[in-house]
């Protein structure tokens, strides 16, 4: 066990993989030397400001842009009158229709806070002004609100989310144990602290887009193709993002009303959203809901699972949140059914937010266990270790690595477990009452193929080169590490670039995927380059190394020698200068050999080459165990998170540093998906009332308390080439759950609906 | 935004001068002000600068009670000495509100001037439907989604709830508002809703908050401010409670008691049905808790608030044993 205390700078491993190397932007960010997409330096900008619909649904019959045109200031007004001239970009998949035009400003209006026209003028005041002076004329249409409504219905059943083995409901009706349970989530939101927004500008027909991007070529595609300009003249440059959280993967019908606006008038123009409109220009997570019935035995082995779910989505587009995900694979069973449904509403269509799916199942069946142990009378720890799974009963594969016993294990020793009372309400300090639960997490191993370049530079400077993107999870700092590895040199001797499209291709910085996917390639480079310099330095006459009889050469402690020292040794700018050199530039990618220069743009423009977490000989995941404690006040209902310690099996951890960061991360959010977040929706027009932050609450630091992580993972080469699982996205899977067990043992009061605001309790 | 023309006033006087003119408003703090131009709540057309203004910031306490001007900033009356010695429940409401970053801009008086955290007041372009911004346009919160709004001080043409904390403390310790010519209690000031709920306090055009007066005693001496809510910091009540209370010298029968509520009601509440019932009563578990009932007479939910009603006799009941000793 590793229980990860901070550690000083300047321990000998920070510079190489695995290190604890701080944030290699850290010091660009707090002193305010990073640039973020809204404060790019551009001559000339005009500003755009989005008008949004103020009704669930309809149509648009007629925009009034008179006054609007001649408030001070305008240079244009787009309404759904004005065609945009623009084709639909490709799907995540990578396919599109053929000249199917795109309305980024439609005039059906499918919920409320749907974009449907824009203002551009000199300053964004004029233009925020200008915007209020537009009137729009609607013909309504009936809505439905959310998935509550009776209207609502049940949804459509999706055909690839129904999963199932054995006979589950004979299993269940046979088991002598039984448990129900209906558990929900609310609409949730990324609230990341940077809003969309893009500054664009035109140059002929090659643009250049600074937005802030989890995806830096996958969004270039969309401009090239909206556009219908080659994807090479698309400059989309996002080197720093202030919090993605999943929303910023795809690009937007703002962007492409700010690139036409520029266009049409002919200079750079600058479009942020208003922190109302970043609750309803995308979507955030679904809101869910899901029944679960447990069937045990006596003893508490499982017999049986039956799943049924639903979450929303919108009326023209189907976004499953996967209530259904985690739930087959957390626990050895026989007996499985699970089914998943979505249902239209009038919303925007929601999307990725941290631990898509996982994070609402794990919600479900994490409460379902609790109240099954409780009925049995059984230590929670313990039915979780006495139904562990010894492989994927969902896939039939052995795991990769699963080391989730480990962590419940370790982290039960670490929390003191042991010294848990088991009924609910016996622990207390005065008017407060204690509780302490479990919930255990997952997130799937996704890869997809990337490409990077390592450049030696003649005065012994190492340049890692990705269109990669750092969204602050740290992929500058662990891609330095991987380089200074391999070359044996120092981190500040490496140099990274990365968030531009024009760089070498990249999986998205989502999915938890990134890590894993890009330092294959930069590893590969790394060590191509390496070799192609050592080639050099043993063959080439000029070479000082040429003559020490060796075969291969060593690299360690920024200087080049002869494995046994025979001859000299060199720096890399001594080398490179001995070698009479200025660069050494390789370019690798982790495609199968003679992939096609088109297969190449498919792998790092679409989700077409992902591989999934079964598609290999093994099942790969992440996995984790939160323990948490809770103070309930008796009188007021109020929930105070106390303590948590959270073990995690992520693999092999390339930057401990960070990975607790990131880990942390996950977690705080989860207690904010506990006990506060929540999307309110008005019945009567569908608006998000408290789309703002003093109104949509997230944790402050008051509500973070001491976290403890502990990694008990092992290196899984089977997961990734240089052995680590993700890490991203498994932190907030099982902490809402966790939270609530811990709130039902503090209380007696099972709160299966998020988040456990204080009424729920008194 | 809309332009607007913006002064920078030499004096008191000239700012009150100026501020006759409709559609004029004063920048002290500007924490309310620029929050709900961002919203189209405000639209100002002259906005007059009072920022810098001298002999309006000052703070004294001595024994006859405190006086705080009112281009103080919030943080600087909840770290006061003299403040926190005689009336910890003015300290205490001033700490537990907003950010801290918020806490060392805003002033005193627009502290006691800031609007309603009502979603439907301030998404004017979503919801026309307003009494407060548009008197005769209706109330889109009634109906809605009404987690936050009032169960006190309601009317059919608004349940907007007063937002702030120390308004609460204010009022519970008979504070006086200076408005230059004139003076006001601070209970006084605060207007309910009724038929005109676009009225909020007895302010007239042209009139400014220059100082508020607290007059000393044994209650505010010993005394608390109590919030809850679902955030441990950087919310708006659910409910709160301010209370003094000031025992005879058998150190358990109530000689003073004052209460008064926060986050319930649509102005801050005073509730001297609570008080009443408890002053020469001896101060106990059962006494207490029936008392702290009566807080809510009257009170009506609108849906999602109900939980106000149960919850804010409990916050008033554990702020008075909290000063009594007994919690």
């Amino acid at each position: 066990m590793t229980i990860m205390e901070p550690r000083k700078h300047g321990d000998a491993s920070d510079g190489t993989v695995g290190g604890r190397q701080t944030r290699f932007e850290g010091n660009l960010k707090v002193t305010g030397g990073a640039t973020y997409a809204l404060e790019y330096p551009v001559e000339g900008l005009a500003y755009a400001i989005l008008v949004q619909s103020t009704i669930p649904a309809g149509r648009v019959v007629r925009v009034d842009t008179e006054k609007a045109l001649a408030a001070p200031g305008v240079l244009m007004v787009l309404t759904p009158d004005d065609d945009l001239g623009l084709l639909v970009a490709s799907d995540w998949g990578g396919n599109r229709p053929d000249n199917q035009p795109y309305y980024p400003l439609p005039r059906q209006v499918q919920y409320n806070g749907q974009s449907i026209a824009a203002v551009v003028a000199e300053s964004r005041e004029q233009a925020v002004e200008a915007a209020n002076l537009i009137c729009i004329t609607y013909e309504k249409a009936p809505h439905v609100a959310t998935f509550n409504d009776a209207a609502a219905g049940e949804g459509k059943v999706m055909d690839n989310l129904t999963s199932g083995w054995g006979d589950a409901e004979a299993a269940l009706a046979a088991a002598p144990v039984q448990i129900e349970g209906e558990y929900s989530t609310p609409r949730e939101y990324h609230v990341a602290m940077e809003p969309h927004g893009l500054t664009v500008k035109w140059d002929g027909d090659r643009i250049t887009v600074w937005e802030p991007s989890q995806w830096s070529h996958g969004m270039a595609r969309s401009y090239s193709e909206w556009f219908g300009i080659p994807y090479e003249n698309v400059h989309l440059v996002s080197p720093f993002i202030g919090g993605g959280f999943g929303s910023k993967g795809a690009a937007l019908a703002h962007g492409a009303v700010a690139a036409f606006a520029a266009r049409k008038l002919g200079r750079p123009v600058k479009l942020a959203l208003t922190r109302p409109q970043n609750f309803t220009n995308y979507g955030g997570r679904a809101a869910t809901r899901q029944t679960i019935k447990i069937g045990a035995t006596e003893d508490g082995i499982l017999q049986a699972i039956v799943h049924r779910g639903a979450s929303e989505t919108s009326t023209y587009a189907d976004w499953p949140e996967q209530t259904g995900s985690a739930t087959p694979i957390l626990y050895r069973i026989e007996n499985f059914s699970s089914q998943h449904r979505v249902v239209p509403v009038n919303t925007v269509t929601p999307g990725a937010l941290r631990g898509p799916g996982k994070n609402p199942s794990a919600f479900g069946i994490e409460s379902a266990m609790e109240e099954l142990a409780y009925k049995l009378g059984m230590d929670p720890l313990e039915l979780r270790l006495k139904n562990y799974a010894d492989h994927d009963y969902q896939s039939g594969k052995p795991w990769s690595t699963r080391r989730l016993r480990e962590a419940l294990t370790e982290g039960a020793e670490a929390f003191g477990w042991s010294k848990r009372s088991h009924e609910p309400r016996s622990m207390r300090d005065g008017k407060t009452l204690i509780g302490w639960g479990i919930g255990c997490g997952t997130f799937p191993v996704i890869q997809a193929p990337s490409e990077a370049m390592i450049r030696i530079l003649g005065n012994g400077r190492v340049e890692v080169v990705s269109g990669a993107i750092d969204m602050g999870q740290g992929t500058y700092t662990i891609l330095a590490q991987t380089a200074a590895e391999v070359f044996g040199i120092p981190v500040d001797q490496v140099e990274v670039h990365l968030g531009d499209s024009r760089l070498p291709g990249s999986a998205i910085a989502g999915g938890s995927m990134l890590a894993g996917s890009i330092l294959g390639a930069v590893h590969k480079a790394a060590t191509a380059a390496r070799d192609e310099l050592i080639g050099l330095a043993l063959n080439d006459e000029k070479s000082p190394l040429r003559d020490t009889g060796a075969n291969t050469l060593t690299f360690s402690g920024g200087r080049i020698a002869a494995p046994r020292d025979q001859g000299p040794s060199l720096t890399l700018s001594e080398l490179m200068a001995a070698l009479g050199r200025d660069e050494i530039e390789v370019l690798r990618n982790t495609l199968p050999d003679g992939a096609t220069a088109q297969e190449q743009h498919q792998a790092w423009t679409s989700m077409a080459k992902v591989q999934g977490p079964t598609m290999g000989e093994y099942s790969m995941h992440s996995w984790c165990a939160h323990f948490a404690e809770v103070r309930v006040d008796e009188d007021f209902g109020t929930v105070r998170v106390s303590r948590i310690v959270s073990a995690f099996d992520c693999g092999r951890l390339y930057n401990p540093r960070l990975v607790e960061s990131q880990w942390r991360g996950g977690i705080i959010m989860g207690i904010g998906q506990a006990l506060l977040e929540e999307g309110l929706v008005d019945q009567r027009n569908g608006r998000t009332v408290n789309n703002n932050m003093g109104d949509y609450l997230v944790p402050t630091n008051a509500d973070v308390p001491h976290i403890e992580v502990i990694s008990v993972g092992i290196p899984d080469y089977g997961a990734s080439a240089l052995g680590g699982k993700g890490v991203g996205e498994v932190g907030i899977v099982g902490v809402a759950p966790a939270i609530a067990n811990a709130v039902f043992h503090a209380t007696g009061k099972r709160v299966r609906d998020l988040p456990i605001t204080l009424e729920k309790l008194i | 935004m809309r332009d607007f023309s913006y002064l920078r006033a030499s004096s008191a006087d000239e700012a009150r001068q100026a501020s006759l003119q409709a559609g004029s408003v004063l920048l002290a703090g500007g924490t309310t002000l620029l929050d709900l131009a961002k919203c189209g709540v405000m639209e100002p057309e002259t906005v007059i600068d009072i920022t810098h203004l001298s002999g309006l910031g000052e703070i004294t306490v001595d024994a006859g009670g405190a006086r705080i001007g009112a281009l103080a900033k919030m943080g600087q009356v909840a770290d006061h000495a003299g403040i926190r010695a005689a009336f910890p429940a003015i300290s205490e409401s001033l700490s537990l509100a907003a950010s801290a970053q918020i806490r060392n801009m805003a002033t005193i008086g627009g502290n006691l001037l800031q609007r309603t955290r009502c979603s439907y007041f301030r998404e004017p372009d979503v919801f026309p439907a307003c009494h407060k911004r548009n008197p005769g346009a209706g109330c889109s919160a009634i109906g809605g989604v009404t987690r936050n709004h009032a169960v006190l001080g309601t009317s059919d043409t608004c349940i907007a709830s007063y937002p702030g904390d120390l308004a609460v403390a204010l009022v519970a310790f008979d504070a006086v508002v200076e408005l230059g010519g004139r003076t006001v209690s601070v209970e006084d000031f605060f207007l309910l809703p009724g038929n005109t709920p676009e009225r909020e306090t007895t302010l007239q055009r042209g009139e400014m908050i220059t100082a508020i007066t607290v007059p000393a005693s044994a209650a505010p001496k010993n005394s608390t401010y109590l919030k809850v809510r679902d955030r441990q910091s950087y919310e708006f009540a659910a409910a709160s409670a301010a209370v003094g209370l000031e025992f005879e010298t058998d150190g358990r029968t109530v000689r003073d008691i004052r209460v008064a509520l926060g986050g319930v009601a649509t102005k801050p509440w005073r509730a001297r049905n609570v008080e009443r019932a408890l002053v020469g009563k001896i101060l106990s578990l059962e006494t207490v808790e029936a008392a702290s009932r009566l807080a809510m007479e009257g009170a009506v939910s609108h849906g999602a608030n109900y939980y106000k009603i149960e919850l804010a006799p409990r916050v008033v009941a554990r702020a008075i044993l909290k000063v009594g000793g007994l919690a």
